[in-house]
C-alpha cells in the first residue's frame, strides 16, 4: 500500500526532524516561481535520500523537484541523456537498460534523482574505474536567484560547474542535466563473493580486483573483534558481456514494506549481532560465483520500502567517512576499535576503496582512500558522543566526513574535510541555504 | 506519415496531467503514436519530448482550452488526420476547484461544474459518435472517489464527478454494440500538482501507479477501476454508512 514515492519532506535518517515554512512544487522548467522572493531561504530537494540534514531547510522553503521528471532528449549513438533534474535513476535504469545502456555511477539505492546525484557528487561500486556521478555530466542548467539561467560545463561558466558538482544544492536550481550513459550487453552482473577475515585481506582483496572487476565493495561485520579486527564479504562484479542473456528483467514492484516505525527495541546490539553472524553464515563456501540481475546487485535495500523505519521513530545516523590508506590503516583499526569499545552496532557496515580518479567538485566527498559507511541506531548522547571520537581520528588521518550522510559534525571537523569550503562559499547563491549549510559554518558549528 | 498497424494510436486530452502523463508513458514504451491536446503548447512541448525518448514513434500535440466547446470538433478532426483510426483515447483534465470558494459563489460553482462535468460531457457526445462510427477502440475517462458520494468537504467537484461516472455508465452499455470500451476511473488521492496544497498522509498513491493501472485497465477494457484497487473497498464501506450518520461525520 505504502508508495515508494510520495514525499513525506523528510531525510532518510529521520534524524533530525526540520520542517520547511514552504514547500514549493516545480513542475515545468519554464514556469519557475521568483525565487527571491519566496519566504526565507531556499534549497532543493529531490527525494529525501540525504540522511541528515543536507536536503532540510528548517524554516525556509523546499523546491520540490519531483515534479521535472521528463526526458528530453537521447543520442543513440553516444548514449547522451538531456533530462529534468528530478528524474530519478530508476526511471533512467526502466528505460535505458533493455536498450542496452546504464548508468555511469549509481548509489546503493535508485530512488535518487539526477539533481541530487549532482548535488552530492555521488560515487558507487566502481568508484576505483570510473570516480564520481560529476564525472559523467556533460552540462546543466543553473537557475540562480536572480532569474539568471546559465548553461555550465567544463567550458561554460567552468567555476560554477565545479561548484554545484558536490554543491549540496547551494548554488541554485539545477533544472535539468546531460549525462552519459554507458553501453552494456544485457541486465546481468557477472558476480563473486568472497569471505574474508582480517582488514588486510579486505585491502588484498581490493587491489588484486582493481583492474579486473568494475564493482567491488565489501560488507562487514563490526562486532568480531580481538586481534582479526574484520570479517566480512567482498563482492566484486562486471556487466555479463553475453548477448544471448536478456535486457530486460520481469517487472518486479516492491513487496515488501516497513509500514510503521518499529519499536527501537527492534534494533539493537542483540539483533544486530545475530543478524550479522547469520549474514556472515549465509555463505557456506568461502567463495561463490554467480551471474545474477542488476537489481539485487546494486540495490538490495531497495526491496524492502522505508526500511529506515526498522530504526522506530528516534531516526538513526549514517556516519560514512573516507580515511586515506597508509602503511599500518591505523586509523581505520581505531574507529573499529572504538565502535567495538562503545559496545554501539552497526547493522549495516560497508567498506570501499575509493580509486583515484579527481572527483570535479570543490566539495566532492570521494579521495583516494578507504571509505566506511556504518550505521547507528540513535542511542541518545552515547551515540553522538562516539561519533565525535571518530571524527577525531578521521580529522587526525587526513580523511573527510560525507555531508550526505551526515546530521551532527561540527564546523571544525567539516572545514577539515573540505579544505576548498571557503572558495565554494564564493558561489552559493544568496537565496540558498539549508539547515546543514547553516550549521557548518556557524561558530560553534552544533546550532542550527 | 508512416502507420505501423502493430503500434496503437492514443489520443489524450488534458496531456499535460499528472496522471496521463503517467499513463502516456506505458503507451510509449508500446512505440504509440500520439495526439497529445491541453492548453500551454510550451508543456506540451515537454511531454512530447518526454515520450519520444521513450520509445513513441509520433507525437502531435494541439492546444485547446476544453471549456471553449466551440473548439472540440474542429480537436477532434485534427486527432483523426493525425492518428487515423484513434485506438485509444484517454481523458483526463479536470480541475479540484476550492469548495468554500463555490459555496459562497455561484460563478465558482458553475465554473467548477462547467469545466468537470459540462465540457467533458460535451466533448464525450462528439468522440462516443466519432468512436461509434470507427466502430472500436477503447474510451477511457478519468473521474474520481469523490464521485460516489456527496461529502461535504468536495461536493462540487464530487457532483461533477459523479454525473460524469452516471454519464459514463449510459455510454458503456450504448458503446457495447459498436464494440468501444467505455472504461471508468476513478483514482483516489493522488499526489499531483492538483493536490500539491494537501499534506500527504499514506493513502496517498503515485501518478506513476495510477498510470500503470489506468494503462492496464485500458488494455483490457475494464468497465470501472478504482486506481490503487483499495480504494473499491474503502468506497464499499463509505456508500454502505447510512445517511443519517454519514452527514455527522467529518469527511
Ligand atoms: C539506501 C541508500 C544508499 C545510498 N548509497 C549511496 C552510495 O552508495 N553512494 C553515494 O554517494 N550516496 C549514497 N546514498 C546517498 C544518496 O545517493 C544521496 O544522498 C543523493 O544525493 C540523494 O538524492 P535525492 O534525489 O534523494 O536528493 P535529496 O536527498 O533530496 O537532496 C540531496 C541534495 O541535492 C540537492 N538537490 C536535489 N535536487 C537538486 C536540484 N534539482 N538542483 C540543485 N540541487 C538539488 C538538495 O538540495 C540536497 O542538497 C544512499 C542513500 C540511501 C538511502
Ligand atoms: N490528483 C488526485 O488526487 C485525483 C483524484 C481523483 C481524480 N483525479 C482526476 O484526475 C485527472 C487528472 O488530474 P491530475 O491529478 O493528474 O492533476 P494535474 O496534473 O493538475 O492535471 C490536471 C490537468 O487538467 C488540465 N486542465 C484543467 N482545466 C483545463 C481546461 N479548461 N482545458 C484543458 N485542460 C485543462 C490541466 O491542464 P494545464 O496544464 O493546462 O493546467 C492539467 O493537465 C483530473 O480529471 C482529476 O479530477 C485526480
Amino acid at each position: 500500500m505504502l508508495d515508494p514515492t510520495v514525499r513525506e519532506y523528510g531525510s532518510w535518517g529521520r534524524y533530525p526532524r526540520l520542517r520547511p515554512r514552504a514547500v514549493v512544487p516545480i513542475t515545468w522548467r519554464d514556469e519557475l516561481p521568483d525565487l527571491a522572493a519566496l519566504p526565507g531561504s531556499v534549497l532543493p530537494y529531490g527525494y529525501g535520500r540525504s540522511y541528515g540534514d543536507s536536503c532540510l531547510n528548517e524554516g525556509g522553503t523546499l523546491l520540490d523537484v519531483s515534479g521535472l521528471n521528463r526526458f528530453i532528449h537521447f543520442d543513440d549513438q553516444t548514449g547522451v541523456l538531456r533530462c529534468e533534474a528530478g528524474v530519478r535513476l530508476d526511471q533512467i535504469l526502466a528505460t535505458f537498460v533493455p536498450r542496452g545502456w546504464f548508468l555511469p555511477v549509481t548509489p546503493g539505492t535508485k530512488f535518487v534523482s539526477v539533481g541530487g546525484a549532482i548535488a552530492n557528487d555521488i560515487h558507487g561500486k566502481n568508484h576505483h574505474v570510473a570516480g564520481t556521478f560529476g564525472r559523467h555530466v556533460l552540462r546543466f542548467e543553473l537557475v540562480r536567484s536572480t532569474g539568471e539561467r546559465l548553461i555550465c560545463s567544463p567550458a561554460e561558466h567552468a567555476d560554477l560547474f565545479r561548484a554545484t558538482i558536490g554543491g549540496l544544492g547551494l548554488t541554485g536550481l539545477i533544472t535539468w542535466a546531460e549525462i552519459r550513459l554507458k553501453p552494456i550487453a544485457n541486465a546481468f552482473i557477472d558476480e563473486e563473493q568472497i569471505r574474508f577475515e582480517s582488514l588486510d585481506e579486505f585491502l588484498a582483496l581490493s587491489a588484486e580486483s582493481a583492474d579486473r572487476y568494475e564493482y567491488t565493495v565489501a560488507w562487514v561485520d563490526c562486532f568480531v573483534g580481538g586481534g582479526r579486527y574484520v570479517r566480512g564479504h567482498f563482492m566484486r562484479g562486471n556487466h555479463d558481456p553475453s548477448p544471448e542473456r536478456p535486457k530486460r528483467l520481469p517487472d518486479r514492484t516492491l513487496r515488501l514494506a516497513v509500514p510503521v516505525d518499529l519499536p527501537g527495541i527492534v534494533l539493537n546490539t542483540v539483533t544486530i549481532r545475530a543478524f550479522n553472524t547469520v549474514y556472515y553464515h549465509r555463505q557456506r563456501a568461502a567463495r561463490v560465483r554467480k551471474v545474477i540481475p542488476y537489481e539485487p546487485f546494486f540495490y538490495p535495500l531497495d526491496t524492502i520500502h522505508a526500511w529506515n523505519r526498522m530504526y522506530g521513530r528516534r531516526g538513526f545516523l549514517q556516519y560514512q567517512c573516507v580515511v586515506p590508506t597508509d602503511g599500518d590503516n591505523a586509523a581505520i583499526k581505531e574507529i573499529l576499535d572504538r565502535i567495538r569499545r562503545a559496545g554501539q552496532g552497526s547493522f549495516l557496515t560497508v567498506f570501499k576503496t575509493f580509486g583515484d580518479q579527481p572527483s570535479p567538485g570543490m566539495l566532492s566527498f570521494p579521495r583516494p582512500g578507504v571509505t566506511l559507511a556504518l550505521d547507528f541506531p540513535l542511542q541518545g548522547a552515547a551515540t553522538l558522543r562516539l561519533l565525535d571520537d571518530l571524527d577525531a581520528v578521521v580529522r587526525a588521518s587526513g580523511g573527510a566526513l560525507y555531508p550526505a550522510k551526515d546530521a551532527r559534525m561540527s564546523a571544525t571537523t567539516f572545514r577539515a574535510s573540505f579544505p576548498r569550503w571557503q572558495e565554494f562559499a564564493r558561489y552559493v547563491d544568496p537565496h540558498f541555504s539549508s539547515s546543514f549549510w547553516r550549521r557548518v559554518t556557524s561558530e560553534d558549528g552544533r546550532s542550527a | 506519415m508512416s502507420t505501423a498497424t502493430t503500434t496503437p494510436t492514443v489520443l489524450i486530452i488534458g496531456a499535460t496531467s499528472a496522471i496521463a502523463t503517467a499513463t502516456a508513458r506505458c503507451y510509449a514504451a508500446d512505440r504509440a503514436r500520439f495526439f497529445l491536446v491541453a492548453r500551454s503548447p510550451e508543456r506540451l512541448a515537454a511531454i512530447r519530448d518526454d515520450l519520444l525518448v521513450r520509445g513513441a514513434t509520433q507525437v502531435d500535440t494541439y492546444a485547446l482550452d476544453l471549456t471553449d466547446l466551440d473548439g472540440h470538433a474542429a480537436m477532434l478532426a485534427a486527432a483523426k488526420a493525425a492518428l487515423g483510426r484513434i485506438d485509444a483515447t484517454l481523458v483526463a483534465y479536470g480541475t479540484l476547484g476550492n469548495q468554500q470558494q463555490s459555496e459562497a459563489s455561484v460563478e465558482a460553482t458553475l465554473r467548477e461544474w462547467h469545466t468537470n462535468a459540462t465540457s467533458t460531457i460535451a466533448l464525450l457526445t462528439l468522440l462516443a459518435n466519432e468512436l461509434e462510427r470507427q466502430r472500436g477502440g477503447t474510451l477511457a475517462v478519468i473521474s474520481s472517489v469523490a464521485g460516489d458520494r456527496g461529502r461535504r468537504s468536495n461536493y462540487v467537484y464530487g457532483a461533477a464527478k459523479g454525473a460524469l461516472s452516471i454519464f459514463l455508465q449510459g455510454l458503456r452499455a450504448r458503446l457495447r454494440k459498436a464494440g468501444v470500451r467505455v472504461v471508468t476511473i476513478k483514482p483516489g488521492m493522488v499526489d499531483t500538482p492538483m493536490t500539491a496544497h494537501l499534506r500527504k498522509g499514506p493513502l496517498f498513491a503515485s501518478p506513476e501507479r495510477v498510470g500503470r493501472d489506468i494503462y492496464a485497465a485500458m488494455r483490457r477494457g475494464r468497465a470501472v477501476v478504482y486506481t490503487p484497487g483499495y480504494w473499491r473497498l474503502v468506497m464499499f464501506v463509505l456508500r454502505a454508512i447510512p445517511e443519517p450518520i454519514f452527514i455527522r461525520l467529518p469527511l
